[in-house]
């Protein structure tokens, strides 16, 4: 059937709009509202980014970013991420077709790649503070800590979630609030991935140059 | 009923007590061009305001129930022709307004000398925990909650602070500024007439903020001389060890004067505002309070 | 390692008098209260129907219940400043030493802001949306409870502040350096910052709700353009706290990582910036007080035109001012520190744009204004309310474009003169709209009307205490007083602070009338009985239900096809009495669970944020551990709906049909 010619003899005015449909069914109205719960997220980020970008350049004689980065380690810390994303996305589409041994193992290596992103950062981390650049050495230090900190601990918290939407999976199988549920966490956990563009353009690319 | 009470409010503000003292009552040319800037802005607004507000009484009370003789439109609910009416009159107040507000913020922008023949006296103001410190550098005396310039002539003020933000202020004489460590902010004034002025700190600091008042006085150029020469000959050196007795929490301090001050004291200040752990700063600590 | 980190005997304020007697009045209080449910064996009643509740009216009688007892704590803080800057003239001290009433300016504005206007406005909100929208509840109607009890939480630790330990004493915006360990290294700021944390996440989370529910879940029928202005107002408001509050959230996060782990956002030392944190705040600062005052705009429509019989004028005027107000609260912040230093472009930008704002504004006075026009106006108790603002806002409304003036603004920044500007539209627009909203919708909530006599009694000493308290205090700022201060020196101004105090008693008076006025109308309720559930002859959708509601608002779903959905249903009615009564077709109705989690999660949350407050790290530990399990729970539950039954529906809908008929 020709969709184009089919509307064609329908009148629009007859049609409902679809702000007349009535209450959205309930997979939509988690989707949306989880939607804009990680827009207020992205909110906060940018927060912590401006604070970030008005603070970089007050090293107060500590190191500074330059001296401190190591792009290599961040470079693998994006593969981990971006991929992680991919084996997400395929989680999902197990999902969607109900294969149990899918959907475990897809999980199962997004938290693998997920949990070598945190490792690597938190090994980033420990090297700079052993260096002696803390958090309590420069304001700079402070914000850089914070905002890759704060993406570090979405991240955990998404790991933690994961954890206990496979033990659902588990224990009750596919049914509509877990399905749900799994939607909000591919989304939360595709969002990261967008902040850690954002991240990793800003504060390791840009700031990375001396 | 209220707006009533509000021109009795306002008529005797003006004629009680307003006119002597604070932003209505200005000594200087920074406060009176914000007054007459506040009269013009008032005037524009209340030529909207007060019929809006007679209006509202006026129709909720012909249109009540009980009247007879008001016409019920129960469907009167749009008119493009007052809508235009109703979305202009605001805007154009606001373009009035807003002309006001933009003109006025270039010209009165504390940064911006005030046009003179006349060189500026320069003061380094200083806000600790809870007095003021004024520093004269050309003159080379400093003072404690007591500011002495001479009339006619702009006044170009540095401001910094040793701690916690304050705020300087003269109402009489014009714009406040804030003073915050690390930073310098700018401030031109100019008293046109002699007297006592009140000044004040205008933002909240602590526990002595209440009295971190001082003293502005104006006095004829040659008398200015005076104190100044009179101020050198007597009172302690306004060193690093002076400056850091100073620096200890006080409240209520009696203003008093120092008859030398070391040189560069104001950027040391300054500088130890922004690294208090670096040795520089060991010289001019920064503001502690006690441990509760 | 201390186990109870820094809590000792100590913390509690033996050597001040007035706090231990505020304290015990408190704990008395609260005992007396809970002795009673107690004694008369409510608990079981008070868990199931209420505390482990999850219906939208439920939960927005509580937060409305909140806001009323906070709105006495915040106004007993009111009377003891006036009462103090009544008498510290001169060389007087007054009786309040300055570490006390430091504290008290400082609780007096996070408890009416955060405490008791929020939660009124979300009351508000909460009772009416779904109604008005004409579906079952909220989109998430646990995550809606959760907030409640998070909002409660943040109540419980600022009134535990008042026994153990001490409030900050930084004024309710806190900026840095004053609210650094440095320069505050009591407790204090740290429960003013956890408080508000544990508060704030619930509020974010109301935000996503309404967002959701507003905007994919209406009755069918009703397109945007179809929704009652309110609803309208709601959305708006529900858009800013999604938008502002996680900005307030990352900064209170920073300011808690420099006083806690020594980091340096803020401080003066290792390059930190205090600025950022007053621009931070105010990014937050400026919606958020456009969340507090569009719901009471909403209510004014609402109740305006009711009581003119007639609709409100130029609907999508309305809308347009409403959506142009969200999103230009965004771009005015700098107006709250004109005075801190930029350049004369920067200053003179946020003037105008702080002006533009106050077009949208005053437009929406003027459609107000025409929809009394040709109207026949009642003037019940919430008309009253809704004619004070109008006249009060536009006062306040032109001292805050006055001040939008920056050379202006730098003669009256921080003054009483901006102290009585921000009451002036808070008090007029804010609290005027909250009494308003809950005079108007109390007999839906509860079935039985409020009593005029001492509503209107309450409206007039509200109207004239608060001209007496704040015009003398936009004449002392005029005059040169600053804010904040606990003692003064020139006598000048005592006069003036002796009327402002007078007019603080006035006020009291008002909320003495409004208590009567519930005692009074409790008593009487089967006199004042509202048995068609539409006392007012109202037009939205609401009114179409029986008072009080049944838990699922509307036996069946109603259908839309205007603005003012009930109001055109009643004059098709009459226009087509003789239309055969349509067989209504009963179908089983599925309504959410009721649960512990809100509550049990907020428990937990006030025990992780008295330890954090403390330095008790284990305690704080448990209770985040706590807060999980809970959710945990939640989580792995099996049941998620209750299912009525048709039959059930059809009963209820026939007993209501007849009791209408009588």
């Amino acid at each position: 059937m020709n969709i184009a010619v089919a509307l064609d003899d329908v009148h629009t005015d007859a049609l409902p709009d679809a702000s007349e449909a009535g209450p959205a069914p309930k997979r939509v109205v988690v989707a949306y509202g989880f939607w804009i719960f990680l827009l207020s997220d992205i909110v906060m980020f940018s927060a912590l980014f401006a604070a970030y970008a008005v603070l970089v350049r007050a090293t107060a004689g500590a190191p500074t970013g330059a001296e401190l980065f190591n792009q290599v380690s961040v470079a693998i810390e994006t593969a981990c991420l971006l991929v992680s994303s991919y084996t997400c996305g395929l989680m999902s589409v197990a999902i969607g077709s109900r294969r149990r041994f899918g959907t475990y193992f897809f999980a199962l290596v997004t938290f693998v790649l997920g949990a070598a992103f945190l490792a690597l950062e938190l090994r980033e981390f420990a090297g700079m503070i052993a260096a002696g650049a803390t958090p309590q050495r420069s304001a700079f230090l402070s914000a850089f800590f914070t905002l890759v900190g704060c993406h570090g601990l979405h991240v955990a918290v998404g790991l933690i979630w994961l954890a206990v939407m496979m033990a659902q999976v588990a224990t009750k199988g596919f049914r509509a609030t877990v399905e749900r549920r799994l939607l909000c966490f591919a989304l939360f956990w595709h969002a990261l991935d967008i902040i850690w563009i954002w991240l990793f353009t800003v504060v390791y690319l840009m700031g990375g140059r001396p | 009923m209220q707006y009533i009470l509000l021109t009795i409010m306002i008529v005797s503000a003006a004629t009680l007590g307003g006119c002597t003292e604070g932003v209505l009552d200005p000594k200087g040319p920074i406060a009176a061009a914000e007054r007459q800037i506040m009269f013009n802005s008032l005037g524009i607004m209340l030529a909207i305001v007060i019929p809006t507000i007679l209006a509202t009484l006026g129709v909720a009370y012909w249109f009540r129930s009980s009247n007879k003789r008001a016409r019920y439109l129960p469907d009167f609910e749009y008119s493009g022709r007052l809508e235009m009416l109703v979305w202009s009159i605001p805007a154009m107040t606001v373009l009035l307004v807003g002309g006001v507000a933009w003109v006025g913020s270039h010209d009165l922008d504390p940064r911006k000398p005030i046009v003179s023949t006349i060189k500026p006296v320069t003061v380094q103001v200083v806000s600790l925990d809870w007095k003021w410190l004024f520093i004269y550098p050309d003159q080379g005396v400093a003072t404690v909650n007591q500011l002495t310039i001479p009339i006619g002539k702009p006044v170009s003020f540095e401001l910094t602070s040793s701690g916690v933000m304050n705020s300087f202020f003269v109402p009489q004489l014009g714009s406040q500024i804030y003073t915050m460590a690390g930073m310098v902010t700018r401030l031109q004034l100019q008293a046109d007439l002699p007297g006592t002025y009140r000044g004040l700190s205008a933002q909240y600091s602590g526990n002595g903020f209440a009295d971190m008042r001082f003293n502005v006085d104006a006095v004829p150029a040659e008398n200015f001389s005076q104190w100044v020469d009179a101020t050198h000959s007597a009172g302690p050196v306004l060193d690093t060890q002076a400056y850091a007795a100073l620096a200890k929490p006080s409240k209520a301090v009696e203003p008093f004067s120092f008859g030398a001050v070391a040189p560069n004291l104001f950027n040391g200040i300054l500088t130890a505002g922004m690294r208090p752990n670096d040795p520089p700063s060991a010289i001019h600590p920064m503001s502690k309070r006690a441990e509760k | 390692m201390n186990l109870f980190g820094k809590l000792s005997w100590t913390a509690i304020p033996f050597d001040q008098p007035i706090v231990m007697i505020a304290s015990a009045l408190m704990i008395l209080a609260i005992a007396l209260v809970l002795g009673w449910v107690t004694l008369k064996g409510h608990w079981p009643y008070l868990w199931r129907e209420w505390l482990t509740s999850v219906d939208h009216k439920r939960i927005g009688v509580m937060y409305c219940v909140l806001a009323l007892i906070m709105l006495l704590r915040g106004f007993s803080d009111a009377i003891m400043m006036r009462a103090q800057q009544a008498v510290a003239a001169g060389g007087a001290q007054g009786y309040l030493p300055p570490e006390h009433f430091d504290q008290i300016f400082s609780a007096h504005g996070t408890i009416m802001i955060f405490f008791m206007a929020m939660p009124f406005m979300i009351g508000l909100m909460n009772f009416a949306v779904p109604l008005q929208l004409g579906i079952r509840d909220v989109a998430f109607p646990t995550l809606n409870q959760v907030s409640l009890w998070l909002t409660a939480s943040g109540i419980l630790l600022t009134n535990i502040s008042l026994a153990v330990g001490e409030f900050a004493k930084t004024g309710w915006v806190a900026y840095p350096p004053l609210s650094e360990l440095q320069f505050s290294p009591g407790v204090g700021v740290d429960y003013y910052l956890w408080a508000l944390q544990i508060s704030g996440v619930g509020t974010l989370m109301t935000g996503i709700n309404f967002v959701t529910t507003i905007l994919k879940m209406r009755a069918p029928g009703m397109g945007y353009l179809r929704m009652p202005v309110f609803c309208w107002t709601a959305l708006a408001t529900n858009l800013l706290i999604v938008a502002a509050f996680p900005v307030l959230t990352a900064t209170f996060a920073m300011l808690l990582l420099d006083r806690y782990l020594d980091f340096h956002f803020f401080t003066v030392e290792a390059q930190g910036n205090a600025m950022m944190y007053v621009n931070l705040f105010w990014v937050w600062g400026h919606p958020e007080v456009y969340i507090l005052v569009l719901p009471a705009f909403g209510v004014f429509s609402e109740v305006i035109a009711t009581f003119s019989g007639k609709p409100l004028f130029g609907y999508r005027s309305m809308v347009a001012a409403t959506m142009a107000i969200c999103v230009l609260s965004f771009l005015v912040w700098l107006h709250h520190f004109f005075t801190m230093g930029a350049s004369a472009d920067v200053n003179g930008f946020f003037g105008i744009m702080t002006m533009i704002i106050a077009v949208p504004t005053g437009v929406k006075v003027f459609n107000w204004l025409f929809t009394m026009w040709g109207g026949r106006v009642r003037f019940t108790v919430p008309v009253l309310w809704s004619l004070g603002f109008m006249v009060t806002f536009a006062i306040g409304g032109m001292t805050g474009v006055l001040m939008a003036v920056p050379p202006v603004d730098f003669q009256v920044h921080n003054s009483l003169f901006l102290v009585a500007h921000f009451h002036n539209v808070i008090i007029g627009g804010t609290v005027f709209g909250a009494i308003a909203g809950y005079n108007y919708w109390f007999p839906k909530a509860f079935g039985f009307k409020l009593d005029e006599r001492w509503g209107r009694a309450s409206f007039w000493c509200w109207l004239t205490g608060f001209y007496l308290a704040f015009m003398p205090l936009y004449v002392l700022g005029l005059l040169g007083m600053t804010r904040r201060m606990q003692h003064y020196d020139n006598l000048n101004w005592q006069p003036w602070l002796l009327v402002a105090a007078i007019g603080a008693l006035v006020i009291l008076a008002g909320i003495i009338c409004q208590i009567i006025q519930i005692v009074v109308s409790i008593r009487a309720r089967e006199r004042h009985r509202d048995v068609t559930g539409d006392p007012w002859n109202g037009r939205t959708l609401e009114w179409s239900t029986p008072s009080p509601p049944p838990a699922w608002n509307f036996n069946v779903l109603p259908s839309v096809t205007g603005i003012d959905a009930y109001w055109n249903r009643k004059q098709s009615a009459r226009a087509h009495p003789h239309d055969a009564a349509q067989a209504r077709e009963y179908e089983p109705i599925e309504m959410p669970k009721n649960s512990a989690t809100g509550f049990i999660t907020a428990f937990f949350a006030v025990v992780s944020g008295f330890a954090l407050i403390w330095h008790i790290w284990w305690m704080a530990a448990l209770g985040v551990v706590g807060a999980l399990v809970t959710i945990l729970v939640f989580a792995f539950r099996d049941e998620e709906e209750v299912e009525i039954p048709a039959e059930r529906i059809a009963q209820f809908d026939r007993r209501h049909q007849a009791e209408v008929a009588l």
